[in-house]
């Protein structure tokens, strides 16, 4: 029915099919829209936040879809900037994947505040010194790129490129992409390390408070840092569950190999980097505020050290050990699990930054501020991703988002016959 | 701001908070609420989203009788200076609504420019700031009562203490009138103030020797304003946000309360 | 954002930052355009046909 769409030379599922899950994810997407109205016309009483807890789970979901996300702009640098020319064979799906996570940001940014009608003002009446702002403005002109980086490869859609003007837009786009790509690397750097500043610059908050250098807190590199290693990670894992659905090869192994290996190295930087913040932050920066390591750690139900050692031993040491050895990257359990655990220590990180940071306290007659969020939280914080299942099935089935995709079904069928 | 800066002495308001005289009885939270047009809630239960421009805590010294001793701690937003007007929150916002004004050292709000995102309140360690979860919604009749001079919130902002600043304008419009530019101390009083039956709240300028708020903890204001007073002292004081809420306790365990300390830290007084 | 809005200050922290919103934005509009201009000059060169 709708074969004239598909790109040339590969296979795909019955348009039936393809409808059926289109209709059963965009259920979830629905139910995720109705809490989202709910949440604009009704106000954020909807939600389980409080004035405890102002920054909650939309503010986690936010900075870990854009942590993950980072795999576009760290991919684009390798493959545009400093010439990686075999990615060229995964960038389009790391930009896809790096759209999809920074329009759900924005989207959960626009639910999250109290009047959406004003979101206006943190550009027009931008407070130059609030790392926010600097997120916001970052953010919104990242999104551009990637929008600038996904739009030719909606021009290349069989029919869409058979128009002329199209055709030499998206080639001309491609010409230049290295600016488009040099100029996201460089808001990235700046988003992804506001993003790091804006628990850290809260000295009323010992938990979250980090010293510096300039203006920038050092959770500003290290939000950078852990961006550019965990975002080809979640790249390289959300390829493989692609492959996986599909049943088919889509990236061949030498490239998801040289992502990964460099991925590692940033991951096993990062947690060293990681782990001498923590020990300076545990030893100087809270006793300094009167703080011991283990107030943050104790007379709670939930946080606990288990919550360190998930995050820097588990998420981080561990799957940099695997990823940076040639035996850990060749073994496909392996491989996955590190990445896995890769994209999952982003996640703890940007969890502990936020939710952690709202839960302890810090006067010494209050006591640990719980929360749980409420169902139009969760089905707005699913929305994103029922979103991002949709349009990478539309992108899959219509784009050639994999240049090896029809050499690598060919092999496959030639081996076969052999 | 810059401007007003420059013309003649800046004051710098404050609160001295006598906590040995404070019974805990509520009534400055009320006066506080009537004043400032607070929106409240049929049940409000739940402290946690529910809007308290000026909150009592209640402290215990977790000994058993005949040692127990209790003391009450009114939390009203303490107009923190922080470093040079870097307050913890003040700077953080993105949109500009909140600023720290240096001719009087007042915190303000601008709700008209607040757009709910709530990092403000993230960056309060004492929970003076809160959010509008709800309209506000006023008993029939209720709205008749309400103070003009104070704007009533709108769903989706964040609002706080702003230590009756309406009346500061109010009594430097009168002062004007008069030809005036000084304010006499008694000109411009908080409500909670005002409503304290056991006087245990003094206001006034920091910066002016004359004034009963300096001469009660003598602030150094060549270190952020810590008090010289032995019996003083300010919540939070090593975060460096510096307010301008200061209290007063003959009694060690509540000053210790204050502030947080390492085990077996022996707290330095600032004297 | 804009000089004239009354939060804008002359001072190095305004044109730093305002300086690198405005350098990226005038990067992207300007790249835009190029490829939009050079697409329209190629097609009616009769580029792209095919």
């Amino acid at each position: 029915m709708d074969s004239a769409l598909i790109p040339e030379g590969v296979k795909r599922c019955s348009f039936g099919k393809f409808i059926l899950w289109i209709i059963i994810v965009g259920a979830v997407l629905l139910w995720g829209v109705v809490a989202m109205l709910l949440c604009w016309f009704k106000g954020l009483n909807q939600t389980n936040m409080n004035d405890a807890y102002g920054f909650a789970m939309w503010i986690w979901a936010d900075l870990a879809v854009i942590a993950l996300g980072g795999g576009a702009f760290f991919t684009g640098l390798l493959r545009y900037v400093i010439g990686k020319d075999e990615l060229k064979n995964i960038i389009n799906y790391a930009v896809l994947i790096g759209f999809i996570c920074y329009s759900s940001a924005l989207l959960i940014l626009a639910i999250d505040i109290g009047q959406p009608l004003r979101g206006w003002f943190i550009f027009w009446h931008a407070n130059v010194h609030s790392m926010l702002t600097e997120v916001a403005f970052c953010l919104s002109c990242y999104f551009a790129v990637l929008t600038i980086e996904y739009i030719p490869l909606i021009l290349e859609n069989r029919q869409i490129d058979k128009v002329p003007f199209f055709h030499n837009l998206s080639h001309n786009m491609h010409g230049i992409m290295v600016i488009f790509a040099a100029t996201g690397a460089f808001l990235s750097f700046f988003h992804q390390g506001s993003l790091g500043g804006t628990p850290a610059v809260l000295y009323g908050r010992p938990f979250a408070f980090r010293e510096g250098v300039l203006i920038w807190p050092w959770t500003f590199f290290l939000f950078t840092w852990s961006a550019a290693a965990c975002g080809p990670c979640f790249t390289i894992l959300v390829t493989w569950i692609t492959e996986k659905i599909t049943r088919k090869k889509l990236v061949r192994q030498n490239v998801i190999m040289l992502l990964a290996k460099i991925a590692g190295w940033m991951l096993a930087t990062y947690t060293v980097a990681k782990i001498i913040d923590t020990w300076y932050w545990a030893t100087v920066t809270a006793p300094a505020s009167g703080f011991n390591f283990m107030d943050f750690y104790s007379n709670n139900p939930l946080y606990g050290p288990w919550i360190l050692v998930l995050e820097i031993v588990v998420c981080g040491v561990i799957p940099s050990l695997i990823l940076i050895t040639k035996t850990g990257r060749k073994s496909s359990f392996l491989l996955i699990s590190a990445v896995l655990l890769a994209v999952l220590g982003a996640c703890v990180n940007r969890w502990v930054m936020v939710l952690q940071v709202m839960a302890v306290p810090v006067l010494t007659f209050e006591s640990w501020f719980m929360y749980f969020p409420s169902w139009q939280e969760i089905a707005t914080t699913i929305l994103p991703v029922a979103y991002g299942i949709i349009l990478i099935m539309i992108s899959y089935r219509y784009l050639p988002i994999f240049p090896q995709e029809q050499e690598l079904e060919e092999e496959k069928n030639a081996s076969i016959f052999v | 701001m810059k401007e007003e800066h420059k013309h003649g002495k800046a004051s710098k308001f404050g609160m001295v908070i006598d906590l040995d005289k404070c019974t805990g009885c509520g009534s400055c939270m009320v006066a506080c609420m009537s004043e400032n047009n607070v929106p409240f809630k049929k049940d409000e239960t739940n402290k946690l989203d529910s809007i308290t421009w000026l909150r009592i805590y209640k402290l215990t010294n977790g000994k058993k009788f005949p040692e127990t001793d209790i003391c009450y701690i009114p939390r009203p937003c303490m107009q923190c200076e922080g470093d040079h007007g870097h307050s913890p929150c003040v700077s953080v916002c993105p949109a500009t609504a909140t600023d720290y004004n240096h001719e009087t050292g007042i915190v303000s709000q601008i709700y008209t420019r607040c757009f709910g995102c709530r990092y403000c309140m993230a960056a309060c360690p004492y929970h003076a700031r809160y959010f509008n979860w709800w309209d506000p919604v006023w008993p029939d009749g209720m709205e008749k009562y309400l103070s003009p001079n104070v704007s009533p919130r709108m769903r989706g902002v964040v609002e706080k203490c702003s230590f009756c600043f309406h009346r500061y304008q109010l009594a430097k419009n009168k002062a004007y009138a008069q030809g005036r530019r000084e304010l006499k101390e008694d000109e411009y009083q908080t409500a909670c103030t005002q409503a304290c039956p056991a006087g245990a709240i003094t206001f006034g300028d920091l910066n002016n020797s004359h004034h009963a708020v300096y001469k009660l903890v003598k602030p150094d204001n060549k270190h952020g304003g810590r008090p010289r007073n032995p019996n003083a002292f300010r919540l939070l004081e090593r975060l460096g946000t510096n307010p301008k809420v200061y209290y007063l306790s003959s009694r060690e365990w509540v000053r210790r309360a204050g502030d947080n300390y390492i085990k077996d830290e022996v707290k330095k007084e600032h004297h | 954002m804009l000089p004239f809005s009354f939060e804008w200050l002359w001072d190095i922290s305004h044109m730093l930052f305002m300086g690198g919103l405005w350098y990226a934005l005038t990067i992207l509009g300007l790249g835009m355009t190029y490829c939009i201009i050079k697409a329209a000059i190629d097609t009616s060169k009769g580029k792209g046909s095919h």
